[in-house]
């Protein structure tokens, strides 16, 4: 049996290893400062498509003030990570971009707490630069042959959407319905669609790589951003302390910055 | 007796830590597919299963995945000749052109469909052209046909040169050798030849044509009809109805387990009858 007990000396060997490599990580050393820090470890964060930059920078910035802390950030439709979240991702801080999906978890008696909403956000209009459609009014967006991109209905952009459409009483045949936000932004960017709906903060983030205007009635279609820590969460005091950092007054400052509104 | 072992070991099989893995291989690759049956919301699966979006979804599948297959035959079939001749060339040429056919294989779809818009797009390095010529790809049904022929070319490449790569060659020159053409021969003796090899290439194609996700959803985008098939209509279903999903996705099953069944034993990836 020499092939097979050669097998499991590599097996062996390759064990050795990841348990070695796991404990190479140095134990910390003696604190020098005079108050050390009771935060350590990681918090794994799942937010909103439209939470990238801001919570991007409020991460970095928080890391810095604790630097024991690692922030592991996974951005994307708010759907798509609350169905993670309820089929059992592993995460600590959850951040939508409406309530009603947030509600599909605290439903399912993940959360910690009641969410708190810290941040609204409205759908503006997006043309690239160029506008080669002649977009100047969210009207044109239903006449023929003007290529809009929206977010799909299953998240919280495209319901957004349908409510601004529905208000402005028009009739749009979309050529793509996307699965979040940052998806449409793209699309307006790389000019390959007319026109597209994305949240004012989506607009801001992409500066002059595509060109706003106005929609009259966004204002009355409001998404409210809540956040929350996760009943799973292994890193509860980290986990709560960045919370408190998005709502502390820096936070509030760079959710403004960004475009964000205030509840 | 250091040299019975291996003669032993041939006439019992392979040895029980190779049975072990294979087992855990094994029940990697079907566990998941047995979660969806065991998960799966049974008594609304009928009524999931005739609904529009499903059936819609299933025939835009079907038929950009055939479309798909037909065109990796006709382009990737000359393709693999191409390659499977190439051992002769020089060594920089020879990986060029096989890291080429393997791209598609290692590159992350989505990164494939960002390629895709990149060039075809309308402000694409071809695309621009086309548009000028009143033709623009994506977001059409054109555009879900071509990011799966990207993606499941390779399958077919590899599978036909591999089977040209065993083909004795000695039919084709003593056929050339009686006066047939170059194209004669390759349609009279070449593609008889490497049947097998073909029918196995063009079910994987299919298979994977039929499963593509990221370079559909990024080239194509996803419109109910146009461009919406079933993983991108089972993946957005699975963000607020999970039924849905699982339903869309056993249609995507049954379809693809039901064609690799439903060929003879020896046409099937891998078998060598």
């Amino acid at each position: 049996m020499m092939p097979s007990s050669r097998v499991a000396a590599a097996v062996a060997l390759v064990w050795a290893g990841l348990v070695l490599a796991g404990c190479s990580t140095p134990p910390a050393g003696p604190s020098t400062t005079t108050t050390p820090d009771p935060l350590s470890g990681t918090v794994t964060v799942l937010a909103a498509a439209s939470l990238t930059e801001v919570y991007g920078d409020l991460a970095a910035r928080f890391e810095k003030l604790h630097p024991k802390v690692t922030i592991t950030e996974n951005f994307g439709g708010s759907s798509a990570l609350a169905a993670q979240i309820v089929q059992g991702a592993p995460a600590d801080l959850f951040a939508t971009a409406n309530e009603a999906t947030m509600k599909t978890v605290t439903d399912a008696g993940l959360a910690d707490g009641t969410p708190v909403v810290y941040a609204t956000n409205v759908l503006t209009l997006v043309v690239p630069p160029s506008n080669p459609a002649g977009v100047t009014t969210v009207g044109d967006l239903a006449k023929p042959g003007v290529k809009v991109a929206l977010c799909d209905k299953t998240v919280p952009c495209g319901s957004a959407a349908i409510g601004l459409l529905a208000a402005e009483k028009l009739a749009v045949t979309p050529v793509t319905l996307e699965t979040d936000v940052k998806a449409v932004l793209t699309k307006v960017e790389l000019d390959e669609v007319d026109a597209g709906l994305v949240y004012v903060t989506d607009a801001h983030s992409a500066g002059d790589k595509v060109r706003q205007i106005a929609v009259p009635d966004a204002a009355n279609v409001i998404n409210r951003y809540p956040v929350v820590v996760l009943s799973g969460s292994t890193n509860k005091a980290a986990a709560r302390a960045f919370e408190q950092f998005i709502l502390s007054a820096t936070g509030k400052a760079a959710l403004k910055n960004a475009g964000f509104g205030a509840p | 007796m250091p040299d019975s072992a291996p003669r032993s070991a041939t006439r019992r099989g392979p040895a029980v830590v190779i049975w072990v893995i294979a087992g855990i291989a094994l029940a990697l690759l079907v566990l998941p597919l047995l979660a969806i049956l065991l998960s799966a919301p049974w008594p609304r699966i009928p009524a999931l299963l005739v609904a529009p979006e499903t059936l819609q979804a299933l025939g835009l599948s079907v038929l950009t995945a055939v479309i798909s297959t037909v065109l990796c035959l006709v382009l990737g079939i000359p393709l693999a000749v191409v390659l499977a001749r190439s051992v002769a060339w020089p060594v920089i040429p020879r990986r060029l052109l096989r890291a080429a056919v393997t791209v598609p294989l290692v590159l992350p779809p989505v990164v494939g469909g960002l390629a895709l818009l990149l060039l075809l797009g309308r402000n694409g390095v071809l695309g621009r052209w086309l548009a000028a010529v009143g033709i623009t790809l994506p977001f059409t049904t054109g555009a879900v046909v071509i990011a799966q022929t990207f993606v499941a070319m390779p399958f077919l490449v590899f599978a036909v040169e591999g089977a040209l790569r065993g083909a004795d060659r000695r039919v084709e020159l003593a056929a050339a050798s009686l006066g047939a053409s170059p194209w004669k021969v390759f349609r009279t003796i070449t593609i008889p030849l490497v049947a097998p090899g073909v029918a196995a290439g063009a079910v994987l194609c299919f298979a994977r044509a039929l499963g593509e996700f990221g370079a559909t959803i990024t080239f194509a985008g996803s419109y109910p009809g146009v461009t919406r098939t079933l993983p991108i209509a089972s993946y957005l279903a699975s963000q607020n109805d999970l039924s849905q999903s699982i339903a869309l996705a056993l249609v995507l099953l049954v379809v693809s387990v039901g064609v690799l069944l439903g060929l003879r034993d020896r046409w099937l990836p891998g078998v060598r009858g």
